[in-house]
């Protein structure tokens, strides 16, 4: 390799260098405030005070879903395992909303530590399957199918 | 005369004659249709097994089937990027005009390829989700692709000298290539709506039968960026070279015939 092109792959690999570690400072500076939703652990760890807005993310706890008989209000419990919030929203759940599968919420929590929810949204894992293999599997005890 | 230069492997001869713009030109013409035809073949077969062949998704019904373009479009939009700046670094560092090229001419394509994988994501947020955007990290850092990309064609337009421009370009793609980790590592770094990666190292999370599909579009889109960059790169290098003899050659339909 001439001086010449040494020289120039010197300087970039500096600038490529800089721009790496600059990212590295934003990264870790920043990770709490990319996390686009927190979960009910991380909601009870923190005490979040009520009328503060969150989204708040986790799965249906299945069986807890109910709807009033008039109107388009919903109640359900999102829950990550150790943890799990009582939810009600207005409006019209999206066509994946199912018990056992993922959801977003977004709301604050009121004083009863019922989180009213103003926008919910479906999240889906990274399976994908035909029916009959979801159907197969059900058999055999995974649970991928929850209660429709 | 003495030869004390260390003898250059097969490799490397395939390297520097690339760089030599007659050379390119013609031997990159001989593949071109191939190219083409691989792409065409390719994307009917995968578009019928995707479309038609492969059975509804068990929790998504049939809507999972934009998949077909939406992941083989995120897939190109990355893997030009890194090819583009890998180009783009050869460019600025031995100064080889075709490198330059290449790098600039894959900034377009790539910009399609993301347009592409936003616009699909966002058609396909809307019955899954229920919201046709939301600024997660995998959605806005797809976006800042785009933007990365925007801004790698727009310098280089910007600028009169095209050798120049393309360098100084080629440096803002080497400087975007932090977004690339970004991207890829984002649905497991933070919590976003968008799923995590179906298929990785560890192997694949969607059933075979609806696997295939997938597969033979992703190679189908990598000959369609092969087919698209050559082509226009040969046509740049025409451009540019207007006025010198290789090109009269070309035009004139005699090239090749005197001088191997």
């Amino acid at each position: 390799m001439t001086p010449t092109r040494k020289r120039r792959l010197i300087a970039i690999v500096l600038i490529l260098a800089g721009v790496g570690v600059a990212a590295t400072i934003a990264f870790y500076s920043l990770q709490q405030n990319l996390l686009y939703f927190q979960s009910p652990s991380e909601i009870a760890d923190i005490s979040m005070p009520p009328g503060r807005q969150f989204r708040l993310g986790g799965l249906v706890k299945p069986g807890s879903v109910s709807r009033e008989q008039d109107g388009l209000a919903s109640h359900f419990i999102v829950t990550d395992g150790p943890a799990e919030i009582a939810v009600q929203y207005v409006g019209i759940l999206p066509d994946l909303f199912r018990e056992g599968q993922g959801v977003i919420a977004r709301g604050t929590l009121n004083e009863e530590g019922i989180f009213m929810a103003t926008e919910v949204l479906a999240k889906h894992d990274e399976n994908y399957m035909p029916p009959e293999v979801a159907d197969a599997l059900e058999k055999t005890g995974h649970t991928v199918k929850s209660a429709e | 005369m003495k030869n004390d230069k260390p003898r250059k492997n097969a490799f490397l001869m395939f390297i520097h004659k690339m760089g030599s713009p007659p050379w390119f030109y013609n031997f990159t013409g001989k593949f071109v249709p191939w190219l083409w035809a691989g792409f065409t073949v390719l994307t009917i077969w995968g578009l019928y097994l995707g479309l038609f062949k492969a059975p509804p998704d068990y929790l998504q019904g049939e809507s999972y089937r934009i998949m077909y373009i939406h992941v083989p479009a995120a897939w190109m939009s990355m893997l030009i990027y890194i090819v583009m700046a890998v180009m783009g670094f050869i460019a600025l560092i031995w100064r080889v005009r075709t490198m330059e090229i290449m790098a600039m001419n894959s900034a377009p394509i790539g910009a399609a390829f993301t347009l592409i994988a936003l616009v699909t994501g966002s058609l396909w947020g809307r019955p899954t989700w229920g919201t046709y955007w939301v600024w997660d990290a995998r959605l806005t850092s797809e976006l800042v692709l785009l933007f990365l990309y925007l801004g790698v064609i727009g310098l280089y337009k910007a600028m009169d000298e095209p050798r120049k421009a393309a360098r100084a370009a080629s440096l803002l793609a080497l400087v975007g290539l932090v977004n690339m980790p970004i991207i890829h590592y984002s649905v497991k770094w933070w919590n976003t709506l968008h799923q995590g990666s179906s298929i990785s190292m560890t192997g694949s999370k969607i059933d075979p039968s609806m696997l295939w599909p997938l597969l033979i579009m992703a190679i189908a889109m990598k000959f369609y960026y092969g087919a698209n960059l050559i082509t226009r790169s040969r046509i740049t290098l025409l451009e540019q070279d207007l006025r010198k003899g290789w090109t009269r050659d070309v035009i004139e339909g005699t090239a090749g015939e005197h001088k191997s």
